[in-house]
């Protein structure tokens, strides 16, 4: 089941052996992948980036091992994923001390690991060493310490791990806010005060704005300004804020600062069972909750090893590519909305999308927060009726919309006007900077995991990879469209073959133990490349669960491609990159 | 050249959108006998993916959409016939499964020998975090919990109201019966082939 065990993968760890004696080795059983050394990490990552091919870094995040794991020493690991432009991800692991942990920093050779080494540095306490801007992200500067440490423990601390004794069965029944009231669950780092606080992230924003300002025109530095959008902008999506360094209307700088809607959803999934997690990816991205669904299951069943009964599989397929067609008409018209055709379009992607979350209802029980997956397979069959509505949608209704869309949108002179060149996003820096999904494929790079590394049954489907050009806005849009009759195809076949037969392997368990070991669950998400990076130690809960979310390391790219552009086409360009701020906070 | 076409065309979906949105529901007023434009029959067509056409607005709380059968409210207890004998054993397996841990059991014992009972003596649950994920219901042994279709829960204070107890979850067999249908069903057709 480990990857060592390939034949290409000993290969790899050979090869990698002889040109850097001492730097690698193979994980141990039940870890996957290949432990390199500190000191020789950059030089080994830049092999593998130029000589052989691993030129998309997927993931970057670590793991905090206080008690050591079968007999590595106590450690802070950090684990990154990296992608050839086919296959399973290759998995290193860096071990750092527990007392001091540092690493050097990957962010100059792929710069997708900014976002994500300020990430592991914010909740972990993992210093990357040569990082440009290593400040925290997703927490504030007001908070102390870093959570996802297993000796890190909240104000209201309970246990550590789900069920929790403390409620069941002794004492009186005790209502969740009594037991957290409010007011007495901050803790500040020592030494810390509001008083002399003055938020570094617009610290940094001045600065910038005063080093830009100088730069062009010392003599008159007061032509750029710097602008707040957000976080209570209309258009941003959710609570985003973008700190922008403008000079007249065009964009010199532009900063996303993220972190609001945080809920340290990766702590939560530790303390939860291995099944409590399910309707918890729910609430990452609220738009495609059964995608989140379905990534989560894959990783989990990867560890457990179990076989999803064909029908299960054919249903999850469903789902996921009915997900995919709401999400990117929605998102289409929130494009219109943000270009000022106001409620429209964006109405006419609310149409379908009632229909379709009419038809998750009525099959998992819930419009939004589904909760349809299980290992194994799927929480209930489609009945008859289900089914028939699907084709109905599927053969009828969602064809006609999309040429709606197409008949409506694409020769349309004020979205081409707005769209064609806006925001373009060249293929080489959208493989560095991580981007993945529509993103990533408008800048004409065909790389869409359903046929990169399959996951579930999608090879047995007849589909096409959409793929733009120009990498700008309007090809954004165009691969969008396509995608959506693309998964039409791909729903039209599963329809047509959905074969009977049961939809959960086994029964049902509500306490599920899983195997000792690490996995990286992968699907091609609406928006992009969602992964779930999880670590068993054999118990009823994970040992680590992290979400690479693929909005928010699109969002990571952003900066680069609002640069020269004017103010009011960031609104554009960020409708056209598709975030969900539920995924980005996490 | 057609400068100005698309910009036209953009105003003309616009109007007809407006125009056909009040036609529809201008025929089902009609059709509905100068009352209720939402009737079983008017949804029949108007919430089917190859009749619907627009979208609608529904006058809530005059008038209300029919939920699907498996709707996921708020979880409710089921007792057959004696609302003092549920079907609950207090086993608790509800409570572990529930990723809020909003249950809240306490397994009731024989006043005479001290025993514990296969019944629950306080049965909370804490509606105010239940995110009706409905893992309780499908795990539940006893097919002694399930999930309500009410979502109407609304309170004037939070810190006691929204702590149900045992006497706010009980609710008659005859409930979920009228509620879920085909898994009344099915559920009753199982119980016949096991005996």
């Amino acid at each position: 089941m480990s990857e060592t065990t390939h034949p290409e993968a000993d290969a790899l760890i050979a090869h990698l052996q002889e040109r850097f004696p001492g730097a690698v080795q193979p994980s141990p059983a039940p870890f996957t992948g290949l432990i390199v050394a500190r000191e020789h990490l950059v030089d080994v990552a830049t092999h593998l980036r130029d000589e052989l091919g691993y030129r998309y870094l997927a993931s970057v995040t670590g793991v905090d091992y206080p008690q050591g794991m079968d007999g590595l020493a106590p450690r802070f690991e950090v684990v990154y994923h990296l992608c050839q432009a086919s296959g399973a991800p290759l998995t290193l692991h860096v071990h750092a001390s527990r007392e001091d942990p540092a690493v050097p920093s990957l962010a100059p050779l792929f710069p997708s690991a900014v976002v994500q080494e300020r990430e592991a540095w914010d909740l972990l306490g993992i210093r990357f060493e040569g990082h440009p801007d290593l400040r925290r992200i997703l927490l504030w500067e007001g908070f102390d310490g870093h959570p996802l440490r297993k000796d890190w423990h909240e104000v209201y601390y309970e246990e550590d791990h789900k069920p929790f004794e403390s409620r069941y069965p002794a004492g009186e029944p005790v209502q969740a806010e009594s037991r957290t009231p409010l007011g007495n669950n901050l803790r500040y780092p020592e030494g810390w005060s509001f008083e002399d606080w003055r938020p570094m992230v617009d610290v940094w924003g001045y600065q910038a704005h005063d080093a830009v300002a100088q730069e062009d025109n010392p003599d008159f530095p007061l032509e750029r300004v710097v602008l707040n959008m957000g976080p209570h902008h209309p258009s941003t999506h959710g609570v985003l804020r973008l700190l922008v360094t403008l000079e007249g209307e065009t964009i010199r700088r532009l900063e996303p600062v993220v972190g609001f809607l945080h809920r340290c959803h990766d702590k939560i999934g530790e303390r939860n069972t291995w099944l409590g997690n399910m309707p918890y990816t729910d609430r990452l991205d609220y738009v495609c909750s059964m995608s989140n669904n379905l990534g989560y299951a894959i990783a989990v069943e990867k560890l457990l090893g179990v076989e999803v009964p064909p029908r299960a599989e054919y249903i999850r397929v469903i789902m996921a590519e009915f997900t995919r067609f709401m999400n990117h008409i929605i998102d289409i018209g929130f494009t219109g909305n943000d270009l000022g055709i106001y409620f429209t379009a964006m109405l006419m992607g609310m149409e379908e999308r009632e229909l379709i979350l009419d038809l998750f209802e009525r099959v998992s029980g819930s419009r939004m927060m589904c909760n349809y997956m299980r290992f194994g397979g799927v929480a209930h069959d489609m009945d008859e009726e289900a089914v028939a509505l699907a084709r109905e949608l599927a053969f009828e209704r969602l064809p006609r919309a999309v040429d709606k869309v197409d008949a409506y949108f694409t020769d349309n002179e004020i979205f081409r006007a707005r769209s064609v060149g806006v925001g373009v996003l060249p293929p080489e820096m959208a493989v560095a900077y991580g981007c993945t999904g529509p993103l990533l494929r408008g800048s004409g790079v065909p790389y869409d995991l359903r046929r990169a590394d399959p996951y579930s049954v999608y090879d047995q489907f007849d589909f096409d990879v959409v793929v733009g050009q120009n990498g700008d806005v309007y090809d954004r849009y165009l691969v969008r469209l396509g995608e959506m009759r693309q998964s039409l195809r791909i729903l039209q076949q599963a329809l047509d073959r959905l074969p009977d037969g049961p939809v959960m392997a086994g029964k049902k368990q509500a306490l599920v133990k899983v195997p000792a070991g690490e996995s990286y669950g992968r699907i091609e998400a609406p928006k992009g490349e969602l992964a779930y990076y999880v670590v068993s130690d054999g118990g009823t809960n994970p040992y680590r669960y992290h979400v690479r979310a693929p909005s928010f390391v699109n969002l990571g790219v952003l900066g680069e491609i609002c640069k020269g552009h004017l103010i009011g086409d960031v609104v554009i360009i960020l409708a056209s990159v598709d975030i969900t701020l539920g995924e980005v906070d996490r | 050249m057609y400068i100005g076409w698309g910009f036209l065309k953009s105003f003309g979906v616009t109007a007809r959108r407006f125009i056909e949105s009040y036609v529809d529901d201008l025929k089902w007023f009609l059709k509905g006998g100068f009352g209720k434009r939402y009737t079983p029959e008017a949804l029949a067509v108007r919430q089917r993916p190859s009749t619907a056409r627009g979208i609608f607005v529904v006058q809530y709380p005059a008038e209300r959409l029919p939920l699907p059968e498996r709707y996921r409210g708020f979880p409710f207890l089921v007792y057959d016939e004696d609302p003092a004998r549920p079907r609950c054993t207090a086993c608790g397996m509800c409570a572990r499964v529930c990723p809020p841990q909003c249950i809240w059991i306490v397994r009731a014992s024989d006043p005479a020998t001290g025993k514990p009972l296969r019944e629950p003596a306080q049965f909370h649950i804490d509606i105010s975090i239940c995110m009706s994920c409905g893992l309780c219901a499908e795990f539940c042994p006893f097919g002694a919990i399930k999930m309500g279709h009410d979502y109407e829960i609304a309170v004037f204070e939070r810190q006691t109201s929204l702590l149900w107890n045992r006497e706010r979850l009980l609710r008659p067999v005859s409930y979920h019966a009228q509620i879920h249908p085909t898994a009344y069903a099915e559920e009753a057709a199982k119980a016949q082939k096991d005996e």
